[in-house]
């Protein structure tokens, strides 16, 4: 399988005051298409600035970073805009969708960049909540919408673009554990069935076990790259659960 | 365009989420743009007004006065000798080229009888082209004639003030007026021309042949029977003012016999020169009301940058998102101007209607004339929205130019 991402000796500086501070220090991994990778570590190992980095909202100091075969490194705030926009997915911990804006706005947001004229755009938001489960929610705004269901909508607006990776910082972070398994259900069928990289960051051990690859930082560097055999699956331990309560749709 | 129109009903939304504050950011352009619109209009209609009059002192118009004359080094007030005279008005009519008519005119204060009413008005003595270059009409009946002039006929033509007052509303064409016992048959009644620009009845007025006023009414001048109070003189064009002036000063200092170096024993004035000194002045008026206005809409547009600012602070997390799904920086940019050229838009046309509204009831109101042109609502639209522009552009850039993982975190 092709890498959608490489990485090579990425280092990130930053100046605070007059003392530079070496976030990261040479770090070197490629993701292969297709993959699911759990990015683990205590805060300020510099899993955070990765993030950043691979979801092309940062520029690494030094090192190369190739996405889809593109140099990132040195390209200008636009043209990472328009990376951003074509190639990566983000899903946020708080969940980050517009207020008094219906799903289905939201969901459109990453097309509103792009020439796609108006009637596709609302067919793929569609799709899009479709695929997460939710459809007939579309005019939902998201005051009106459970915890679970607004992460969802973030993962249909994230998958609206067909990106090659989606990027989530926390998923499950804001969520209780029953609908934390749920986004991470969506995730693996998303993964399986469509094919999509996943990367997900979390300092929950949990969660990472639901990837099929897991890498871990400490003080900047790369400390642990494992691949897990036997994954497990979030569908299945779902429906072990005990009693399964109807969920709660505010009207 | 689709990035237009999205842009538009972003920045719709926006605006009616907070709804209190767009309207009190509104207002500063609403009051802005009625002040301008208003002022503007007072100043227009002043104009106007000044420009009325001045047409009605007949078009070209230069006025010739019997000029101060010294004598062994006693200076004579002016029009105190009898220096101008109706041949002198013949001269000037035939051998300037630049003249188009001339009209001498004498004029006295006489007491007008009809019946049981009687009115003290001005009578002067003119001819025929004293009508054309006034630029009268006659609400009814016929300006005398040159031959009244020549036999000194005993006919009259009256100023719709004394018609009034002597007549009430009936026709008095064909009656009779006993002027200093003379009976004058009426000719016609002039069309009313208002106020002079200097606040005169211009139609308190009885005019009567040259002749027969000399002859009859006024009595001739003692030292020359042919004198004349003064001459207006109609140029043959605007432009030919300044060359009938130089004419007649020639042809008068030679028929006058002055020496070179010797005064003037006449005055020559351009009136229409003098009123629009006075139309200058009311639009140099008109132009600082405006101006004045103006200080209220840029302080409108700084109530709008506030406000902006204030949004931008308050939706950096939404900028952050837009960002990190491939908003670019003129996407950006360009939400935040449209929000902002959307209020002071939306300001602007209220505006607009609000101060044609108080321009209709100061009109109404305050019996003051006001005009609002097309072209100053236009200018305000335009203002308006440069206003937006210039005062949205900087909380615009702030937001374009955010870092998207700090717009992200923020809380």
């Amino acid at each position: 399988m092709a890498s959608v991402i490489e990485i090579k000796d990425l280092v990130k500086d930053y100046k605070l005051g007059e003392v530079p501070v070496h976030v990261l220090k040479g770090i070197s991994f490629e993701i292969e298409r297709g993959d699911f990778v759990s990015i683990m570590g205590p805060s300020g190992s510099g899993k955070s600035t990765l993030m950043n980095i691979l979801g092309c909202l940062d520029k690494p100091t030094s090192g190369a970073y190739l996405l889809d075969g593109i140099s990132v490194g040195n390209l200008n705030r636009d043209q990472l805009a328009e990376i951003r926009n074509k190639k990566i997915g983000f899903v946020f911990q708080q969940f980050n969708l517009l207020a008094r804006t219906s799903a289905t706005e939201n969901v459109e947001l990453p097309l509103m960049y792009t020439d796609t004229p108006a009637n596709e755009r609302h067919e793929r938001a569609r799709k899009a909540l479709l695929a997460v489960g939710l459809g007939g929610r579309e005019e939902h705004q998201p005051s009106q919408l459970s915890g679970g269901q607004q992460q969802r909508v973030a993962i249909a607006r994230s998958l609206v673009n067909n990106p090659s990776i989606i990027l989530a910082d926390e998923p499950t972070g804001a969520l209780d554990s029953r609908t934390s398994l749920e986004i991470m259900a969506i995730f693996q069928r998303l993964n399986r069935e469509e094919g999509i990289t996943m990367i997900v960051v979390t300092h929950d051990p949990d969660v990472a076990t639901y990837s099929n690859r897991n890498i871990h930082f400490k003080d900047g560097r790369l400390q642990l790259d494992e691949r897990l055999e036997q994954p497990r699956e979030a569908r299945k331990d779902l429906e072990q659960l005990p009693a399964e309560q109807p969920e709660e749709i505010p009207s | 365009m689709n990035k237009i129109v999205g842009s538009i009903r972003i920045a719709l939304r926006a605006l009616r989420v907070n709804r209190m504050r767009s309207a009190l950011t509104m207002l500063g352009i609403i009051i802005g743009v009625a002040a301008v619109i208003a002022m503007v209009g007072v100043g227009a209609g002043a104009t106007a007004r000044i420009q009325e009059q001045i047409q009605s002192i007949g078009s070209n118009l230069i006025i010739v006065l019997p000029g101060s004359v010294s004598t062994n080094g006693v200076r004579l007030g002016s029009g105190a000798v009898a220096s101008l005279t109706q041949d002198d008005a013949k001269a000037i009519a035939t051998e300037c080229p630049s003249v188009a008519l001339t009209a001498p005119t004498v004029r006295g204060g006489v007491q007008v009888v009809y019946g049981n009413n009687n009115w003290a008005t001005n009578a002067q003595g003119v001819t025929p082209d004293y009508m054309t270059i006034r630029d009268y009409t006659m609400l009814s009946g016929q300006f005398f004639t040159t031959q009244d002039v020549d036999a000194a006929a005993k006919t009259a033509v009256l100023g719709e003030t004394v018609a009034q007052n002597l007549f009430g509303d009936s026709d008095p064409t064909g009656q009779v007026v006993i002027i200093k016992n003379v009976p004058f048959t009426v000719a016609g009644v002039l069309t009313p021309k208002g106020q002079s620009p200097t606040g005169q009845d211009q139609d308190d007025v009885i005019l009567l042949p040259i002749s027969t006023a000399t002859q009859k009414v006024l009595g001739a001048n003692k030292a020359n029977a042919k004198a004349v109070a003064s001459l207006m003189v109609q140029a043959m064009s605007p432009q030919a003012m300044d060359q009938a002036i130089q004419e007649m000063e020639s042809l008068l200092r030679e028929r006058h016999k002055i020496l070179p170096g010797q005064d003037d024993d006449f005055t020559i004035r351009n009136l229409t020169e003098v009123f629009q000194a006075q139309e200058t002045s009311a639009q140099v008026m008109s132009i600082l009301l405006g101006a004045i206005a103006s200080v209220s809409l840029i302080v409108g547009g700084i109530g709008i940058m506030n406000i902006m600012l204030v949004s931008v602070t308050e939706r950096t997390r939404e900028i952050g998102l837009r960002q990190a799904v491939g908003a670019k920086t003129r996407d950006i940019l360009l939400q935040f101007l449209v929000e902002a050229v959307t209020l002071s838009l939306l300001g602007g046309i209220i505006g607009i209607v609000l101060g044609l509204t108080a321009s209709v009831l100061i009109s109404h109101f305050a019996n003051w004339a006001t005009q609002v042109s097309p072209l100053s609502i236009l200018l305000a639209f335009v203002f308006s929205a440069l206003v937006g522009v210039f005062f949205g552009y900087y909380p615009a850039r702030k937001a374009a130019f955010l870092d998207p993982i700090e717009a992200l975190r923020y809380e």
